[in-house]
């Protein structure tokens, strides 16, 4: 398998346009999508994964678990050529695959249904125990989930769990836009390493300062990168 | 003779290293059972220790890498504490797995009503294309678990119990079997899993027909329209759980004919008693005196 998606001819410069698709809106800068630099990052340099093996069992999964505005990950999965770039003109409409939270049933590439918040990560963990249980050691699997998100319970029975059994191969990307009411005093990166995971905290909208962290070794623990962006207006 | 948990143990011990698709998830209850299997198969035997979203959660990302999951604890903490996981983390992404739960209504009746989940069938009943094994015996128990587990993706709920029969009825993981065959005409009383012989004990000498399920859904349609014949349909469902659960469906079965139905099983209010799980069968009228009072009131 080879690293990177097929080569659509599409450019992280293309991906306003497709979402002005969506929107309906003038073009819209990048700004106004707080996963889309992260997206574009993980499909373009990092995950293995193509649109003709989507149903490989030794693809590396990615699961968009914050599956509010999902425009950014439509635009990169079209831009990636896993499905058609006509289909983003429908978006949410009655006879649309593309919701405004994703399907996995509906669109090819997506790995998880979503919308619930706090259901993501503790999938992520279920999918790296079952490829492990299946020897396959190679597959990646990442999970988005949002600052916000964070606050659901869930993740951190998920946290928890996935550092002390020393999940390697799971890795989680938290786009954090300050828009949890609360806060998280003491950084969100420090939840994780308390639970045993590695984690790297670093501008969400730096390309090169993606890869670096998202290519950084973690051997025997889970990996978390927290993407900060500006704060949600 | 072993209860319906301990055979899940054994049974789901064998099925384990007989079948590599298949993986058990628990929260640390039963988890000393399967401590022998966690060491044969320390990756497919997972304890996520007392986290119950990700007990289901987990469950459900198994099931997207392609296997089998099992996934035990009480009901209560099963399916009623978890239940938007078990709505999204199977049914939503189109994959399925089999939850066996354990202590079911009041197996358990000095816990209390923490312990206590008569509402699980009903809430399973919001969902799409669940299949609910309630086995009346350990052995049939067995069965339905060996059933489950080589049922492809299907989703399927097996709802064990320390209440019992005395004695086990051949079960094949599907359907209504007749165990009393009334005259013509004759009503008829459907008992589900342990309730059953307190049913034959309550009906005995009455002129009805007694049919017993293990399989509740997909309910069975065409043998409840069979047994009630051609006239008036007089229908008694006597559940384990809470009352009524299944008068929709049988009402749905018999759409097409005048009928009568009585759900009989367990009542809303909190009892907020202790004691034994006799003197709750008691006291929701599931024992044969207040059975054969009820079903004779209402024939």
């Amino acid at each position: 398998m080879t690293q990177a998606t097929a080569d659509t001819g599409f450019r992280y410069d293309d991906l306003g346009r497709l979402i002005a698709l969506m929107t309906g809106a003038e073009k819209h800068g990048p700004a106004a999508h707080s996963t889309l630099d992260v997206l574009w990052v993980l499909y373009d340099r990092v995950l293995r994964v193509e649109p003709g093996g989507t149903e490989e069992p030794g693809r590396d999964r990615f699961l968009l678990s914050k599956g509010h505005g999902p425009m950014a990950y439509y635009a990169v999965l079209a831009a990636k050529g896993f499905f058609p770039q006509d289909w983003l003109r429908g978006f949410g409409s009655y006879d649309s695959p593309l919701g405004h939270h994703p399907d996995r049933t509906l669109i090819p590439g997506v790995e998880i249904g979503s919308g619930s918040l706090g259901h993501g990560l503790p999938l992520a963990v279920g999918s790296a125990l079952g490829l492990r249980a299946q020897g396959l050691d190679e597959p990646a699997v990442w999970v988005l989930i949002g600052d916000a998100e964070l606050d659901e319970g869930s993740n951190h029975e998920a946290i928890a769990y996935a550092g002390a059994a020393g999940l390697e191969r799971l890795h989680t990307v938290v786009i954090d836009n300050d828009s949890a009411t609360h806060g998280w005093r003491g950084g969100i990166a420090s939840r994780f390493e308390a639970a045993g995971w590695s984690a790297v905290t670093v501008d969400g909208r730096d390309h090169a300062a993606l890869h670096a962290a998202f290519t950084t070794p973690h051997p025997g623990r889970p990996h978390a990168v927290v993407a900060r962006v500006e704060k949600k207006q | 003779m072993d209860n319906m948990r301990e055979r899940f143990v054994s049974v789901t011990s064998r099925a384990l290293d007989e079948d590599p698709r298949l993986a058990l998830v628990l929260a640390e209850i039963t988890m000393d059972g399967f401590r022998p299997d966690q060491q044969r198969h320390p990756e497919r035997v997972i304890n996520v220790g007392i986290r119950e979203q990700l007990l289901i959660g987990v469950g459900g990302g198994l099931a997207l890498t392609g296997l089998r999951p099992i996934v035990h604890t009480f009901a209560s903490f099963l399916v009623e504490r978890p239940f938007e996981q078990v709505k999204l983390d199977f049914g939503h992404q189109g994959t399925g797995g089999v939850l066996v739960s354990a202590n079911a209504s009041y197996d358990w009746p000095a816990g209390g009503y923490t312990h206590m989940a008569p509402g699980d069938v009903a809430l399973l009943d919001t969902l799409d294309g669940w299949t609910v094994h309630v086995p009346g015996h350990p052995d049939e128990a067995g069965a339905l678990l060996r059933h489950a587990y080589a049922a492809g993706d299907d989703k399927v709920y097996v709802r064990l119990s320390q209440q019992s029969n005395a004695a086990p009825r051949p079960v094949d993981g599907v359907g209504l079997r007749t165990v009393r065959e009334g005259g013509p005409g004759a009503a008829v009383v459907v008992a589900v899993g342990p309730l059953l012989d307190n049913v034959l004990a309550a009906t005995e000498g009455l002129d009805v027909t007694v049919l017993y399920a293990t399989t509740v859904r997909p309910f069975d349609d065409a043998a409840l329209r069979e047994a009630v014949g051609r006239g008036r349909a007089e229908v008694v469902l006597v559940e384990p759980y809470l009352a009524g659960t299944s008068t929709a469906a049988a009402a749905q079965a018999l759409s097409a004919v005048p009928h009568r139905i009585l759900g009989l099983g367990i009542g809303r209010a909190e009892l907020r008693r202790y004691g034994t799980m006799d003197e709750h069968t008691a006291a929701h009228g599931l024992d044969p005196h207040s059975l054969r009072q009820r079903i004779g009131a209402f024939l």
